[in-house]
């Protein structure tokens, strides 16, 4: 094996210093895609420093009604907590669908944020990758693209993020909170993400040592009648083929307002705010709830194998909102 | 009821695979792969592998030992610089710690001369050619009557193309072996179905007498066909020991598994049906086509039960194959009837959907009496027993057969029907049983128990057989330096192995009895032969059956498939041990649900791989996949096939699965999905 280092900091300052200041060091926290990713060679990091017990593990009220979510949190304590399950559904949903109970246990809230794409180019050293080796070429393009991107890809890459939770935060509007070494700061989980353009190696916009200390949700409000759908080739234990997570606020059969959030779809978590605008004072009916995923699916770019994905995604997006809105599903039908 | 004797053993890990064994001082083994489907090695540079400390050796074929036995070109290993496939292991690192000798592999440099590949299966691909024989040795094409003619002629005819993907067996234990020589002979530890076999094919890799060779197999996590003969481990494992003089370990990783561990090939299956206004079949025709190697030839024998499943007077099977630069298949559980017979029973639910025949009662009209080619009669048969049973326990009786009618909230659903079938043979096994003179009994035979629970059910037959109680008895298997006998595949081990131990079990109370039950201080000893018994067998058809019931939900947005109900009834002789037989018949229905909906090995045309070459790659049905399962049997006495009347279970639950789950789709949806798996893309509207 490849040697490397490995480091406990008493504090997060410390980590941070550690990692800012060395090119191949990298945080550890559950380590569940990090260690995949070293065993099948594609993250080679020469110095691991471990974060585990330095991260906000727990789950605190914010004035104003909001949650402030330690980054070092287990998604299993995030699906469980009471708080979340009531005011978050769509959140608790979300985790839950995501990966096996033992993989829930180990993995934390931030690094879930920033777990690498699933595509199958991009996990063998083998074969090339633009994510992996920029300027090496996409062979997914022409291979294997079942379960890659219909939206924000582009001739370099098409790759997915595999997060759920990321998306339920994205339709929950969160806040992720960062420490580095210009000290705190503050992003919309929109800011986050970057779409691959020209440099799919380059997913996030965090700096070398920036570390995500916490995600914070803003008050209830919507949230509270919200709900998250995976769909996924078996039932249990499977990355999505796509997946939704959705808020309503209908008042007098009239929406007010509406969050959608795409999963699986897209290289990061995609927030559909061309379907929420054309939502906004409509009629709770199927058909303008077609209209809205319309919409947002007009800018789909899908490939031969997952054009299958555009239509799916309407009609999950159609029946979760019928759902949400105690609407029938009759006249959805494009 | 038996519980399984090696429960214990296996729940609290003591007991044993393969790459557990201790041995002192050993060394570790890491393949390196090809990253070209098809071409030549200019050359190896090893030097930066070799520069690691604790690197022990770099097996090249520049420096590889030369092999005096390549029958099996897959297990010739680097005895050429062509490479054949993507994957096909072209060099090796022997080093000190496994960690070592990864590391050391990576670093191995390989200069590759290119040649074009061709990895991708067509109907019309110029290279198909008929083989001289398919899988193990059965007929290529067979005829009778005038198929042409009579399909031409009848009343409702079905001609419908089934498409089955690449798939891979993954039993839990991957393959793997330690090795060691000592003074000329060789000993290993290996994940094999069959110690015999496995030692006989090593000694003639290495031009050993069989003697020289001992392979131990105590415990084995599962096979599923991929580990029936020796693969590139072994000989990598033994050749690896022999370079360094150290013993050796070597497992193979997942994603190796995927090339050179062996698959079920795809297959392209054109079936046509033809019958006349009564729903008796007048015309049947099932053409296959498959792939191979380059390095193999091994075409699966997917037409081969649509010859005895329906009677028709006018009828033909054919196969074709093709050698493109990929992965050599092998066998995988049930080769040949599991892809065939889902083409065939999906075409018999077209047929009964043409006809407007409930699909049990048109396979009930088509019963044959005797084998439909040969006129052999068949020893028992009892499909229709199955079909009808299972129909009463499923509550089949008033189905709406209409397609895409019924509606429970958001989910469309159905119900399916398929038989199963599989041959139920024996081959030549022998046999030994001591007893000592404090009455102790020892039964000895290279079986191998690759979690089925063979160890018990011959426990439960020596027990009866001796007339003593089971805790009187050992049982020692699973290695080579015993009496000689079948592999643990072809769902012949339990038929095999029970006959040769009932007979030496006989023979021995015979002993037993002709001195009055006094055992003489040095013990009795009886050993037995079924090679003749076996010789002598009636030129019957002889066949396990089975019917298999599948309820499925489909949602109606997203097209996925949940299976709430699966139902197998079968036929199969004797159940020697019914716990271990139930859960291997729900094993082979879960593997047919799992091929129904979820596997795939996806071909990459750019590279020549299988790109999806892990477990989260390659789906298996998962817990929630699976809901209600049951299996179940009939009575039947099987007159032939030995004194335990055993048909073998290992295989027959696979089969038809797929076909019942693609029949309950087509009834939920109204859609006839064709090309397996059945993933939800191929039912969005």
């Amino acid at each position: 094996m490849r040697p490397f280092g490995y480091l406990t900091p008493p504090d997060p300052a410390a980590a941070i210093a550690a990692v800012t200041g060395r090119p191949g060091a990298t945080f550890l926290a559950g380590g569940t895609n990090l260690v995949d990713l070293m065993k099948l060679g594609v993250a080679t990091p020469d110095l691991l420093v471990d974060v585990t017990g330095l991260l906000p593990g727990r789950i605190e009220p914010v004035p104003g009604g909001g949650l402030r979510i330690g980054a070092g949190v287990r998604n299993s304590d995030l699906a469980a907590d009471p708080r979340v399950r009531a005011g978050f559904p769509v959140l608790a949903q979300a985790v839950l669908a995501g990966a096996s109970a033992q993989l829930r246990n180990m993995a934390t809230v931030g690094g879930n944020l920033l777990q690498r794409t699933r595509c199958l180019y991009f996990q063998d050293v083998t074969k090339p990758c633009n994510k992996r080796v920029p300027g090496s070429g996409c062979p997914a393009r022409a291979g294997d693209h079942r379960n890659l991107a219909i939206l924000g890809g582009s001739p370099h890459c098409v790759a997915t993020h595999p997060s759920d939770m990321a998306v339920a935060l994205a339709a929950l509007d969160a806040v992720v909170h960062v420490e580095g070494a210009a000290g705190p700061r503050a992003l919309p989980l929109g800011e986050l993400y970057r779409l691959p353009g020209d440099r799919p190696d380059r997913e996030t916009t965090l700096e070398r040592g920036d570390l995500i200390t916490a995600v914070e949700l803003p008050a209830p409000g919507l949230a509270a009648r919200s709900a998250y759908r995976k769909v996924r080739d078996r039932a249990s234990y499977a990355f999505g083929v796509a997946s939704v997570a959705a808020a309503l606020d209908v008042d007098g059969g009239v929406i007010r307002d509406a969050r959608i959030a795409l999963g699986a779809v897209a290289p990061l978590p995609w927030r559909a705010r061309a379907a929420e605008r054309v939502l906004a004072g409509r009629p709770a009916t199927a058909e303008w709830f077609g209209r809205a995923a319309d919409a947002e699916l007009a800018e789909a770019a899908p490939l031969p194998d997952n054009a299958f994905k555009v239509t799916l995604v309407r009609n999950v997006v159609v029946r979760m909102l019928c759902e949400l809105a105690g609407t029938e599903l009759a006249g959805a039908a494009s | 009821m038996t519980a399984r004797v090696d429960g214990p053993d296996k729940v609290t890990g003591r007991a044993r695979y393969a790459f557990e064994h201790p041995a002192d001082g050993a060394a570790y083994v890491w393949a390196v792969p090809s990253v070209i489907a098809r071409g030549t090695i200019r050359s190896v540079d090893a030097s930066r592998a070799l520069a690691l400390p604790g690197v022990l050796a770099v097996i090249t074929p520049d420096n590889a030992p030369r092999l005096p036995g390549t029958g099996d070109p897959e297990l010739a290993l680097f005895q050429t610089r062509a490479v054949a496939y993507r994957g096909q292991f072209v060099a090796a690192v022997v080093a000190g710690t496994l960690e070592t000798a990864r590391e050391a592999a990576g670093r191995v440099v390989i200069d590759y001369e290119r040649a074009p590949h061709d990895v991708t299966l067509t109907a019309s691909h110029p290279g198909l050619y008929k083989p001289d024989f398919v899988n193990p040795r059965y007929e290529t094409d067979t005829a009778a009557g005038d198929f042409d003619g009579a399909f031409a002629a009848a009343a409702v005819r079905v001609d419908a193309t089934y498409r089955t993907p690449a798939e891979h067996n993954h039993p839990m234990e991957p393959h793997a072996t330690v090795a060691a020589w000592q003074a000329g002979t060789l000993t290993v530890y290996d994940a094999t179905q069959g110690p015999s076999r496995a030692a006989g094919q090593i000694a003639a890799v290495f031009g050993l007498e069989p003697g020289q060779v001992r392979v131990i197999a105590e415990h084995v996590g599962g096979g599923f066909g991929a580990k029936g003969m020796p693969r590139a481990n072994v000989i990598l494992a033994a050749m690896a020991a022999r370079v360094t003089g150290r013993p050796v370990k070597f497992a193979v990783t997942r994603p190796q598994m995927f090339a050179v561990t062996g698959h079920r090939a795809p297959s392209i299956q054109r079936v046509r049906l033809g019958a006349g206004p009564d729903g008796r079949l007048t015309a049947v025709c099932h053409d296959v086509i498959d792939q191979t190697s380059t390095l193999k030839e091994f075409t699966e024998q997917s037409a081969v039960a649509t010859r005895h499943m329906y009677a028709a007077p006018h009828r033909r099977t054919t196969h074709r194959v093709v050698r493109l630069d990929v992965p050599t298949p092998s066998w995988m559980r049930a080769p040949g009837e599991c892809p065939g017979m889902f083409a065939l029973e999906s075409a018999m639910d077209e047929l009964a959907a043409a006809f407007g025949i409930d699909p049990v009662e048109l396979r009930l009209r088509n019963e044959p009496p005797v084998h439909p080619e040969t006129g052999q009669p068949f020893s028992s048969r009892h499909l229709a027993g199955c079909l009808r049973e299972g129909a009463a326990r499923f509550g089949w009786a008033g189905r709406d057969p209409a397609p895409g009618v019924r509606r429970e909230g958001r989910w469309l659903t159905g119900t399916g029907v398929a038989a199963s079938t599989y041959p139920a043979r024996a081959m030549p096994s022998q046999a030994r049983v001591t007893v000592s003179p404090s009455g102790r009994y020892q039964v000895s035979i290279a079986a191998a128990d690759i979690g089925t629970g063979a160890r018990t059910a011959l426990l439960a037959v020596a027990a009866e057989s001796l007339g003593v109680p089971a805790a009187a008895i050992d049982v020692s298997i699973g290695d080579s330096a015993l009496p000689p006998a079948m592999i643990a595949g072809g769902s012949m081990g339990t038929a095999s192995w029970t006959w040769a131990v009932i007979k030496a079990c006989g023979a021995l109370r015979d002993q037993v009895r002709a001195r009055d039950g006094a055992v003489p201080p040095g013990g009795l000893t009886a050993h037995a032969d079924t090679a003749a018994d076996i010789g002598a067998l009636p030129a019957h058809a002889r066949y396990a059956f089975g019917a298999q019931f599948a309820e499925v939900r489909v949602d109606a947005d997203t097209g996925e498939v949940r299976v709430p109900r699966l139902l197998g009834v079968f036929a199969a002789g004797r159940i020697v041990s019914p716990a271990q037989a139930r859960s291997q018949l729900i094993g082979g229905m879960t593997m047919g649900l799992s091929m129904a909906l979820h596997e795939e090995s996806a071909m990459d045309p750019q590279f020549g791989d299988y790109p999806n070459h892990d477990l989260a790659g390659y789906h298996i049905a998962a817990h929630a996949d699976v809901q209600d399962i049951d299996a179940v049997w009939i009575d039947e006495e099987e007159p032939e096939l030995g004194p335990a009347g055993a048909k073998g279970i290992g295989e027959v639950g696979i089969v038809g699965t797929a076909a019942a789950i693609a029949g309950a789709v087509y009834h939920a949806t109204g859609i006839r999905v064709r090309d397996l798996p059945i993933r939800l893309d191929k039912l969005l509207t």
